[in-house]
């Protein structure tokens, strides 16, 4: 258990239990709740879980704040359904469309790196912001090749249509590359990269090339992200601008990550579960509240369905200013 | 200090530069579309860098004030629909004027309490700024959905100031004019204060040296509350220009015109508020003519905008002098 955890433990009884509920309802989702709607939030679950850990690794462990994350979920997304949709299903092509996606991928981190990692916070943010638009844009534009808005719909290899298969594949994976994720975070490579975010000139001046530390990060984080887009994309079948490119993605991630707690990989799975739970399920306990309230001036439209992430969008700025560590710190600390 | 003329000269080379690649009455009205639409940037995108060059503060929620201050506006107008549509100039303006004063107020208001509640707490720390004006922007956005609805409001132009007038061959929207207009009255005015007032004097050496202006006894605090109200005024004033422009106001059109903003405030340096409008101006040029050359190609040249000019100076046109 100890190596594959890559030593790092939950190091809280309540946490622990926690995951291990979530690890087995993850599993065991497609026998015990049947129906197309929990299974497509189960496999959300464990795509985003997998996308979050690896936007972590960038902002909580690193400290680097990056608006192109879901640009990269995007390129492995078109990856596989360009190729699919395009070339045909079969294997080789979808692992084609995944190479050439993750080649991409890699090709713009690493720009994007060393263009602007040098400098602050504040200007890599920006910059990956604009590049993302653009990307987006881009996107929508080349419709020939990617569909434009209405995105591509494709099928898969055979054994893939089955949805089962197709789920367990998609869980599968992801936890697999979950735990290589917390197998970066907990290596010496690792540790240097939480230097850099406690004291960059001092990590600097152990002798380490913090460049070269955060444009490797940057190029890790954005490469398990486009893996994260591909198996997505093969879960859904399907590849658009909305679910995987758009910007609105982006803030979830940044929720997710928050919530759930910065610079610890167990904080994303906390984190995009809840987040992908309550995406599902909050709004028709609100719907239950709005109507509820209805008597009431202003509380019905606070209240409403459709306004769901404005709760999520407080608890997060909470989140900011008191539990910077979010729920897996808060649960650690006891 | 010398004044440095070459960024300048930019924008004029970057017309003359299209004039060739078009018939002449075509490149008047881009290029006055062109200057419409920098100026309306300007206008958005100046209280963002004044506060950075100034605190230090990068504010990702800066896009709600834009949407706040359209939807205020919009408010009033469709209150004064009739004076809106009437065929006079001056009942036109007559409604005009409130509708920008309710803009400037409410998103002035707004800066104010978002700098008590939400940037107070986080100075100094840019990972933490980051995240929670995002967050804010988060809250803002889905509050304006709870005050003004889910759905797009139309906001038609004011009807003198709509069409267009023939400048020989060329047809330019009356628009546009009033838009040039109104950015050039708030640059001016904006360079007025900065330049020939003690306030303006206490602005600059504030971006050029904080801890000085402090230890010789001025609170930099309350001028950065100050500085941050205006700026956060002033992109709702640039907010409901860009509505009615667009003819629309949706929750989202903060956050849409952030990324021109920030492409805007890397390209002019960050923290100047000349170079902002030298880098607006020549963002909406160049958005204009590619728009008309190169439809394709439209969007992305404000990517190529950016690049060009950080490769000829990396940190921005004028770069602001904290480092």
């Amino acid at each position: 258990m100890m190596r594959i955890l890559s030593g790092d433990l939950p190091r809280s009884r309540v946490l622990a239990i926690l995951l291990i509920i979530i690890a087995i309802g993850l599993v065991a989702a497609p026998l015990v709740f049947p129906g197309a709607r929990s299974l497509n939030v189960a496999a959300k679950v464990a795509v985003f879980v997998l996308l979050v850990a690896s936007y972590d690794l960038l902002l909580g462990y690193t400290g680097i704040v990056s608006f192109a994350h879901t640009m990269f979920f995007g390129i492995g997304g078109y990856g596989i359904g360009i190729a699919a949709a395009r070339l045909g299903a079969t294997w080789g092509n979808l692992a084609l469309g995944l190479v050439a996606s993750l080649a991409l991928t890699l090709a713009i981190a690493l720009v994007i790196g060393l263009l602007s990692l040098r400098v602050r916070t504040i200007f890599f943010a920006m910059i990956t912001l604009a590049v993302a638009a653009f990307f987006q844009i881009l996107a929508s534009q080349l419709s020939d090749f990617t569909g434009g808005e209405d995105g591509l719909n494709f099928r898969l290899p055979a054994l893939l249509q089955n949805r089962l298969v197709c789920y367990y594949l998609v869980l599968a994976l992801s936890a697999a590359l979950f735990l290589v994720l917390l197998r970066i975070v907990n290596s010496p490579f690792g540790r240097v990269l939480q230097s850099i975010r406690e004291n960059e000139f001092r990590a600097e001046a152990l002798g380490y090339r913090t460049v070269l530390y955060r444009t490797t990060a940057n190029c890790l984080g954005a490469l398990f992200a486009a893996l994260a887009g591909a198996l997505y994309a093969l879960w859904l079948r399907y590849t658009g601008p909305d679910t995987t490119l758009s910007f609105a993605i982006m803030i979830d991630l940044l929720l997710m990550v928050v919530i759930g707690g910065m610079g610890t990989l167990y904080g994303a799975v906390i984190g995009a579960t809840l987040f992908v739970v309550a995406q599902n399920y909050l709004q028709d306990l609100m719907q239950l509240a709005s109507g509820a309230t209805a008597g009431i001036p202003l509380l019905p439209s606070l209240l409403h369905p459709d306004r769901w992430l404005l709760w999520l969008g407080v608890l997060f700025v909470v989140c900011v200013y008191w539990f910077p560590t979010g729920i897996v710190g808060r649960l650690r600390r006891r | 200090m010398k004044t440095d003329w070459l960024p300048l000269a930019l924008i004029p080379l970057l017309a003359l530069a299209a004039l060739p690649l078009v018939s002449t009455p075509t490149w008047l009205t881009l290029t006055v579309a062109g200057l419409a639409m920098g100026m309306m940037i300007f206008m958005m995108a100046c209280g963002l860098t004044l506060v950075f060059g100034l605190m230090d503060v990068m504010n990702f929620a800066h896009g709600a004030f834009i949407s706040v201050g359209a939807y205020a506006a919009a408010s009033v107008l469709i209150a004064m629909k009739g004076s809106m549509q009437a065929p006079s100039l001056a009942e036109n303006l007559m409604a005009m004027a409130p509708a920008l004063a309710a803009a400037v107020a409410v998103a002035g208001l707004l800066g104010w309490i978002f700098e008590r509640v939400v940037i107070r707490p986080v100075y100094g720390d840019h990972l933490k700024q980051i995240l929670v004006t995002m967050g804010g922007l988060i809250v803002v956005e889905q509050l304006i959905h709870v005050v003004w609805g889910p759905d797009m409001i139309p906001l038609p132009k004011p009807a003198t100031i709509t069409g267009s007038v023939l400048l020989g061959d060329a047809a330019i929207e009356r628009y546009r004019m009033l838009a040039v207009l109104v950015g050039l009255a708030v640059f001016a005015a904006l360079w007025l204060v900065l330049n020939r007032t003690r306030l303006g004097l206490l602005i600059r050496a504030g971006v050029e040296n904080t801890e000085m202006v402090e230890s010789l006894g001025y609170r930099v605090r309350r001028l950065f509350v100050a500085v941050f109200v205006a700026g956060s005024a002033l992109a709702g004033l640039g907010g409901v220009m860009w509505a009615m422009y667009q003819e629309s106001v949706s929750a989202g059109m903060g956050m849409q015109m952030m990324v021109v903003i920030f492409i805007v405030i890397i390209i002019g340096g960050m923290g100047s508020v000349g170079g902002c409008f030298v880098g607006a101006l020549l963002v909406g040029l160049m958005a204009n003519y590619i728009g008309y050359l190169a439809p394709k190609l439209a969007l992305g040249s404000n990517i190529l905008l950016m690049v060009l000019v950080l490769l000829w100076r990396p940190r921005g046109l004028y770069p602001a002098s904290k480092a």
